[in-house]
């Protein structure tokens, strides 16, 4: 099947949460790793003046967990498209494309300065969706709650601007 | 292997992170929260995938987290909170949210199936604001990052209760409004 009931989706998500906590001593996450990529590439241009920047000593650039995490969801989601013979290649998504239109380039630009303030905002909260969003509320704790509750509040209020406004 | 002696094994965690993401990637593109018009859709109030997926992982997550933490098997994993971190933080997260229309692991998971706006403005875009926070960090840290601290970390330290006294209404709560928004047709 291409897509599962969300609540099968979400149940197994929420196993393999608790698998992470068991055998690797750690909540799933995922914004650390767009640190670490930065982190890399800044070391293989700039080499060691990176341990300069207090942000990299706390969170260092290399290979571990936090870094393999986001490689191995392009992956899994790749197996799990192509199983289902869903994988295809498009810039434009539809519903951006019926309020937009289908020029990459506008689409291109609004993405990349979405994902610019999702970096900045992932850090600025310490954590993510997932890190926050469920990890951190499944801990019941009040940072992950209230981070995940702001980031719907700030998300909704961007869309409904974005799509009943501007579009 | 000791589960102490696999969490101190720094190979074989590598490997676990890349199976962890590879199992969670598969989950959320079968989910269907890897695809724009789902999250947008949640966003504009419209599809509610977003929190049936969220919801029932919170709630079994809940359950079992506290389950094997009762048995001494796992460690909390929570930081101390501020509203100049949390709540500042999280509409910065939601401005980009909003515009980009993926979060950090779904933005990963629309890459493997295939969306290059995901790849091309999400994931560079995400690279590019880390980069920034990383040169921002220290006049933060010193400023708004700490700016209303929480005093407890944890909703059963606000409370003063026993944690199954939290964790049990809040995963019937969840239900309940799992069951409400499916009632409602959304």
């Amino acid at each position: 099947m291409a897509i599962w009931s969300p609540y099968i989706a979400g149940v197994l998500i929420g196993i393999l949460v608790c698998f992470s906590f068991l055998l690797s001593d750690r909540p799933i996450g995922c914004s650390t790793a767009f640190v670490k990529t930065r982190g890399l590439i800044e070391k293989v241009l700039r080499g060691d003046r990176i341990h300069d920047i207090e942000y990299y000593r706390e969170i260092p650039p290399r290979i571990d967990w936090q870094f393999m995490i986001v490689p191995g969801i392009i992956i899994g989601a790749f197996l799990s498209s192509v199983l289902s013979g869903t994988f295809r290649f498009e810039f434009v998504p539809p519903l951006w494309a019926s309020t937009f239109g289908d020029t990459p380039v506008l689409r291109l630009i609004v993405a990349l300065a979405g994902g610019i303030f999702l970096g900045i905002g992932s850090r600025w909260a310490g954590g993510c969706t997932s890190g926050h969003g469920i990890s951190g509320t499944l801990q019941l704790s009040i940072s992950s709650i209230v981070s995940a509750t702001f980031f719907f509040v700030g998300g909704i209020a961007t869309a409904m601007v974005l799509v009943h406004v501007v579009g | 292997m000791t589960l102490t002696g696999l969490i101190r094994n720094d190979h074989a965690q590598t490997l676990l992170g890349l199976l962890f993401g590879i199992i969670f990637g598969f989950l959320l593109q079968k989910g269907g929260v890897t695809y724009y018009d789902v999250i947008m859709g949640q966003l504009l109030l419209t599809d509610f995938t977003v929190v049936k997926v969220m919801g029932s992982a919170v709630a079994t997550g809940m359950i079992g987290f506290h389950l094997l933490r009762h048995f001494g098997l796992v460690r909390r994993h929570v930081r101390a909170g501020s509203t100049g971190s949390n709540v500042i933080g999280g509409l910065i997260f939601g401005l980009g949210f909003g515009l980009l229309g993926y979060c950090p692991g779904t933005v990963a998971g629309a890459v493997g199936q295939g969306s290059l706006d995901a790849l091309f403005g999400g994931v560079i875009g995400l690279i590019i604001g880390a980069g920034i926070f990383a040169n921002i960090y220290p006049a933060l840290s010193r400023s708004i990052l700490n700016k209303g601290e929480f005093r407890h970390q944890v909703l059963p330290d606000i409370l003063k209760v026993n944690e199954w006294y939290v964790v049990v209404p809040v995963t019937a709560l969840i239900v309940i409004v799992l069951v409400v928004i499916e009632s409602m047709g959304l």
